[in-house]
């Protein structure tokens, strides 16, 4: 029977939470005026939104560049596996509150903090996955002549897509993670309704959650059918054919 | 080496193999991988597996330890059919080595050594002395027992995989191309020490290879497969060289059959021609009349122990005595336990008609010439003696 | 603006209050909000402890319980290889959910508190130790996998003592990135009221110096795990120390 209860005033919650994103309702403080509804969360969704693409958009304008220089050459690794590792290292909540106790709160310094962190993960992969280019393929491409910038475009980086793709994901996922406490540092995001239990009450603090959540859910998949179109077609039938095999 | 039996290694005895009508069809395969398959090999011999890739030798002995499971037919091992215990079990009685060697790297040689025993539920002490034995037997230090495989080289390696396929005294060994992972000079060296041991313990062993060369050397019957799993014939070395069953078979022995007869001959297998002997200072008129109608027609120059010092020239003959400093070498002196393709290498070498043959003690026992060998050869009825494989010349 | 700032954020969900005394002189280091008061930080090391321990007690808990669900997963999964994707993209999908999420969804579920966050913290450690298990059993060597089957281990004896044992090396990798991530994210357990060195951060984000001596202590923490891991792989793979020929 309690587990029938639980269950119950699970799905309550859950059903609370999601009334909250669509309706406003009255909130904790009965002196201020109803909180929630599709309008108030699009105010917070949205600048999460673009905040979290144009941190991506930057973080890969560094990291993938770099990462392909050197990964071409293939020099480096000890310094891009230090990188990546340190970036799993920087603890979200530290690097904000750093920002706002050092550096100053504000669009710019959050979207800082968020290159920061989104930028390792980026590295490295890319470091690493034209490094794991078959040497074999990149012999023969300079055999036949391609300049070594041809080899990069045309070799290296169409045969990189998986695993540079895969970090690319993982770095949006940081981003998003991080723009939700982008709230502390001053940026209003999603993070407010979790930030501001006061005001917005158990049900806006379980929606805002779950916003985040479908959000980061979208980017993944968003970047994962952008790796499908990016990925050339012989390397999907050779996974495959892998998948298969094993 | 010590004696060969003590008391670790006793028991264990060999058992002979026998395939009844084996077959092997995979599933959605149109043909059989391996088709009723049908030999016995007696108990202490080694049966080498011998065909072109993808003839099934290797599917082949892999069913007779269940790695390949059979889809008709029988494998006995002793007089037990190979399904009546489990996969595992069986194994565990039967020595495996493969071509990639597959020692355990996170584990020492010792350990690798004593991985059936362990698994047999021997002690630890048992194991590790049994290790230590087997190290000896296979001619490696003894120091080596607590390194780990990587630091061992190929062919250190590969004895090592010998050593642990021997540890619990199974009664039955698998080799599927086990010096095929090392280079030539260092397989050689493997082969002949295999076989030096195989003298001593006497396992019924069941060899892949695809090199006919390794399967005449190694065997002391040859089974060659055919595409398909068909067996062409079964025979010993010898009669696989002096009759091949068909075309197939004579074309996989190779052209040079002949030759290849040469390197199961030892010397002394031939009767050698007889030289006339001259001592020094003996009477050239008794040497000259020894040298009438003889076999050879040059005298040998031997020492008082009937050692030979050198041919004898006519020049040399033409005075009183014979003289202490012959004209020509002896060279090159054979022994009568040389190999015959060695001897006759030797000969062409030197560019010489004669050369003497010698026995252990260093004493003339005989001449040997090219055209002995080639009598030989083209006589019919010179069928090799059949030496078991390990008593066989060894190529060194 | 900071000033204004702090009157703005709300009572710590941790229930701590501001971490900076109420009634620091303005002239004090504290007061000053300097870089790094290392007065005040000796004089209030005792305050870290808790959270510290509460801190380890969240990481080391669910690294062992993600590598124990993980290590059952890989069981499962290596003779039935169709089900590796599976596992793969389940684990996955947890992991893009971005922490604090997961923490606050969790929390009608298993409450507020310590539990919470262990699961949350397993679930996300469960892909990355996951993937490293079935990279380090995928790499073992074919000959060494065949020999020990032909010599009569069972399916079972081969995975325990030849393919376990030799993914050591891939395992360990994937436990330390599994600890440090998980050190990092154990900072938001604050929010699933679960405690962690998060509590003394979040309250007051703008109090320098309690950020440098949290930074400070989980770099310290990360370090420690990781020699402790090396440690360990020298003991559990010594055949990877030794040079070949």
């Amino acid at each position: 029977m309690t587990h029938v209860f639980i269950f119950g005033s699970l799905l309550d919650s859950f059903g609370d939470a999601i009334s909250f994103i669509f309706e406003p309702q009255q909130g904790p403080r009965t002196a201020a005026g109803k909180v929630g509804g599709l309008d108030q969360v699009w105010a917070l969704l949205w600048p999460q939104i673009w905040l979290s693409v144009l941190a991506l958009a930057i973080a890969c304008a560094i990291a993938i560049p770099v990462g392909v220089y050197f990964g071409h050459r293939g020099t480096g690794e000890l310094l891009a596996v230090a990188i990546g590792n340190a970036g799993r290292a920087i603890p979200e909540l530290i690097l904000i509150a750093f920002m706002v106790a050092f550096v100053g709160v504000g669009v710019l310094n959050v979207t800082i903090a968020l290159v920061v962190l989104g930028i390792p993960p980026i590295l490295t992969n890319t470091f690493v996955a034209v490094r794991q280019v078959d040497p074999g393929a990149v012999e023969a491409a300079r055999g036949v002549g391609m300049s070594e910038l041809d080899v990069i475009r045309r070799v290296e980086l169409p045969l990189s897509v998986p695993t540079l793709m895969s970090g690319v994901r993982t770095g949006a996922i940081t981003i998003v993670s991080t723009a939700t406490i982008a709230s502390l540092a001053g940026v209003s995001t999603l993070g407010d309704f979790i930030i501001n239990r006061g005001v917005y009450g158990e049900d806006g603090l379980l929606a805002g959650a779950i916003l985040v959540a479908m959000l980061a859910l979208a980017f993944e998949l968003g970047l994962a059918g952008a790796q499908r179109l990016l990925t050339p077609k012989g390397i999907q039938v050779e996974r495959q054919i892998a998948l298969v095999r094993t | 080496m010590d004696e060969g039996t003590s008391p670790t290694l006793a028991g264990g005895e060999a058992l002979p193999v026998s395939f009844r009508e084996a077959t092997k069809v995979y599933p959605g395969a149109d043909r059989p991988a391996v088709d009723g398959l049908t030999l016995d090999v007696p108990a202490g011999e080694i049966c080498v597996l011998v065909g072109p890739s993808g003839c099934g030798k290797t599917t082949a002995m892999r069913m007779a330890n269940r790695m390949v499971e059979i889809t008709s037919g029988e494998i006995l091992i002793g007089d037990r059919s190979v399904r009546e215990r489990s996969a595992a079990e069986l194994r565990r009685e039967t020595g495996y080595v493969i071509q990639q060697i597959g020692l355990f790297p996170h584990r020492t040689i010792a350990q690798n050594i004593a991985t059936v025993p362990g698994l047999l539920g021997w002690d630890r002490e048992r194991a590790m002395a049994r290790a230590a034995e087997l190290l000896e037997l296979i001619g490696l230090d003894p120091e080596l027992a607590d390194r780990y495989p990587v630091q061992l080289s190929g062919g250190q390696q590969q004895r090592v995989g010998v050593a642990r396929a021997l540890a619990a005294n199974p009664g039955v060994m698998l080799m599927d191309e086990p010096f095929g992972a090392v280079d030539p000079i260092n397989r050689e060296r493997l082969q002949n020490e295999f076989l030096r041991l195989q003298a001593e313990l006497r396992k019924t062993i069941l060899f892949v290879t695809h090199d006919i060369d390794e399967a005449i050397k190694m065997g002391d019957r040859i089974a060659i497969l055919k595409e398909g799993g068909h067996l062409a014939q079964y025979a010993t070395p010898a009669e696989l060289l002096m009759a091949p069953a068909d075309g197939f078979v004579e074309d996989f022995v190779g052209a040079d059959r002949a030759l290849k007869r040469l390197a199961l001959l030892r010397v002394a297998d031939i009767d050698l021609w007889r030289a006339p002997l001259a001592h020094v200072g003996q009477a050239t008129a008794e040497v000259r009349a020894k040298l009438e109608g003889a076999e050879v027609p040059h005298a040998l120059l031997v020492d008082s122990e009937r050692k030979p010092l050198g041919w004898l020239s006519d020049a040399d003959l033409a005075a009183e005595t014979v003289p202490a400093t012959p004209h020509t070498s002896p060279d090159p002196i054979l022994d009568l336990a040389d190999v015959m393709r060695d001897a006759l290498s030797d000969l062409l070498q030197a560019e010489t008609r004669y050369a003497p043959v010698v026995d252990a003690g260093g004493a003339i026992a005989g001449v040997l010439s090219v055209e002995i060998i080639s009598e030989f050869l083209t006589s019919p009825d010179a069928l090799v003696e059949d030496h078991p494989a390990a008593e066989r010349p060894l190529g060194d | 603006m900071l000033a204004a700032l702090t009157t703005l954020l709300p009572v710590a969900q941790a229930g701590e209050g501001f971490v900076r005394e109420a009634g620091e002189g303005a002239t004090s280091c504290v007061g000053k909000n300097d870089t790094v008061c290392i007065g005040w930080a000796i004089d209030n090391a005792d305050r870290y402890v808790t959270p510290t321990l509460e801190h380890l007690v969240l990481v080391v808990s669910s690294v062992a319980a993600g590598f124990v669900l993980a290590l059952v997963l890989a069981v499962v999964s290596h003779r039935r290889h169709w089900l590796v994707p599976v596992f793969t993209g389940v684990t996955g999908v947890i992991y893009t959910i971005p922490s604090i999420a997961l923490f606050l969804i969790l929390l009608p579920v298993s409450g507020r508190g310590t539990t919470t966050a262990i699961i949350a913290l397993t679930l996300y450690n469960v892909q990355i130790l996951y993937r490293n298990l079935v990279t380090g059993l995928a790499n073992v060597p074919a000959g060494a996998r065949d020999s020990g089957r032909g010599m009569g281990m069972t399916d079972r004896q081969l995975l325990w003592r030849v393919e376990l044992p030799l993914a050591v090396p891939e395992i360990i990798a994937g436990l330390r990135i599994a600890t440090v991530s998980t050190i990092a994210i154990a900072t938001l357990a604050v929010f699933a009221g679960a405690g962690g060195l998060g509590t003394e951060v979040y309250p007051d984000i703008t109090f320098k110096t309690g950020i440098v001596v949290v930074g400070t202590i989980v770099i310290v923490m990360a370090i420690c795990f990781d020699i402790l891991y090396i440690g360990a792989q020298r003991l559990l793979a010594p055949w990877r120390r030794v040079r070949p020929i």
